[in-house]
Parts: structure tokens; sequence; C-alpha cells
């Protein structure tokens, strides 16, 4: 398991070829990977540009707590997880997760259970510039439909 | 004794602070504790709370040492 926060941009795809140099050849059948990015609309607003803040500690201790319960559920090999802090601009990446496994079914399981409890429980707050130039805080994540 | 509290994203903006020591004469719960910080105010419905960066609730007695943190609802992924 991996899980990192970063203060500048990165490249998911970087990320998932760096770590995948890491395994044991030939155990991994497949990954699965989210890559959350910034819109530049959010509420009904136009949005410019957005400032992420977290609690330090707690932050990498939930998202670690949430891949060790997707490791108790399904057999996988390894999860990544690579989340932005700092300010961030429409089209940056977000959010990496990925988790690896012999066979799909688990990989797509244990990607899906990462990020929907990320969401829900790691210490992260988003604060939009809209395009008139307030700042706000984001009050609760898109509820996206089909997402239980 | 002593705890320090944080607060995060819009709550550090009501609070007009991120973080501060509070002394304490005895035992008392985050929510006697939030009242002690917000000048009597009632602990807005949504505020998450954690203890020593585990999620709690208004009950919980705090101890000596203990790291307090009140934010809102997380928005990250």
């Amino acid at each position: 398991m991996k899980v990192v926060v970063v203060e500048d941009s990165f490249d998911p795809w970087k990320e998932v070829t760096a770590f995948e140099a890491t395994f044991e050849p030939g155990k991994v059948g497949g990954s699965v990977s989210f890559v959350g990015t910034m819109r530049d609309f959010n509420d009904g607003h136009d949005v410019k540009a957005m400032r992420l803040d977290h609690y330090p500690g707690m932050t990498e201790k939930h998202i670690e707590q949430v891949c060790r319960e997707a490791g108790e559920k399904w057999d996988i090999i390894e999860t990544l997880v690579v989340h932005r802090v700092g300010n961030i601009l429409p089209n940056e990446p977000i959010v990496l997760v990925v988790a690896w496994s012999a066979h799909r079914a688990n990989a797509f399981d244990a990607c899906r259970y990462v990020i929907n409890y990320l969401k829900e429980r790691a210490p992260f707050w988003k604060c939009e510039t809209t395009l008139t130039g307030n700042d706000r805080w984001v009050e609760h994540n898109t509820k996206d439909p089909g997402v239980s | 004794m002593s705890v320090s509290i944080k607060y995060f994203a819009s709550m550090r903006d009501r609070m007009g602070r991120g973080d501060e020591v509070v002394s304490l004469d005895g035992d008392i719960t985050i929510a006697e504790l939030w009242k002690k910080v917000a000048d009597g105010a009632d602990m807005p419905e949504s505020t998450l709370v954690a203890v020593n960066m585990e999620y709690t609730d208004g009950a919980h007695v705090v101890k000596d040492g203990d790291e307090v943190a009140f934010f809102p609802p997380v928005t990250g992924g």
C-alpha cells in the first residue's frame, strides 16, 4: 500500500508505472484506476481555481485505514492513493486511486470502495474561487448517480 | 490539564483561529469543550470532531494532552 498527499501537480500514469515497477513480476492480472480531476463548474457556478486543505496525519491515517479495509474485503495485491492539496486549477488531477489484483473483479470492487470511503472519511476541504473572484467552501461532495 | 484544539476550513474562519491550547480544571466532554471555546454557542449540527485523529462525538470525555479537532463535512476526492 502506498498513500501520499502531494502539494504539486502530478501525472497519474507516471505514478502508476513507477509503483508497478516495484511489484514482483507475473503476479498481477489487472488493475483498476480512478482519477478525479478538477471541474471548472460546480453547483451552478463557474470555478477558476480551488484550494484543498487537509489535516496532516489524520488524512493519511484514514486513507490507509480505508485501503486496509479494502484489502480485508477483496483479494488484492496492492493499492495506491495519491491526493493533491494546495492550489489546484481546472483539468488538474486531484486524486488517483489504483487497485491491483490477480483477477479484475476484486480490483474493480476495491478501487470503488477506496474512492467512495476516502470521499466520506478523509479530512480534506475544498475552497473554490469562482469567476467573480469569490472564495467559497464546498459544503458537501456531489452525489454521483448510481454510487451507493 | 490542557488540550490542544485545531479548527479546519470554514470552522477556522468561523473561530478566527486555526489552533489553540485550552487549560481545563477537570473532566469535560467534547460538547462542553465546544461551548467553552465558542462563547456558549451550540455546536453546529454538521460539525465533525476528532480526538487524536480518530472520529468521535460530543459525549467523548477529553484527557490531558489530547489533540481535538473541529471541522465541517469533508469534501476530498
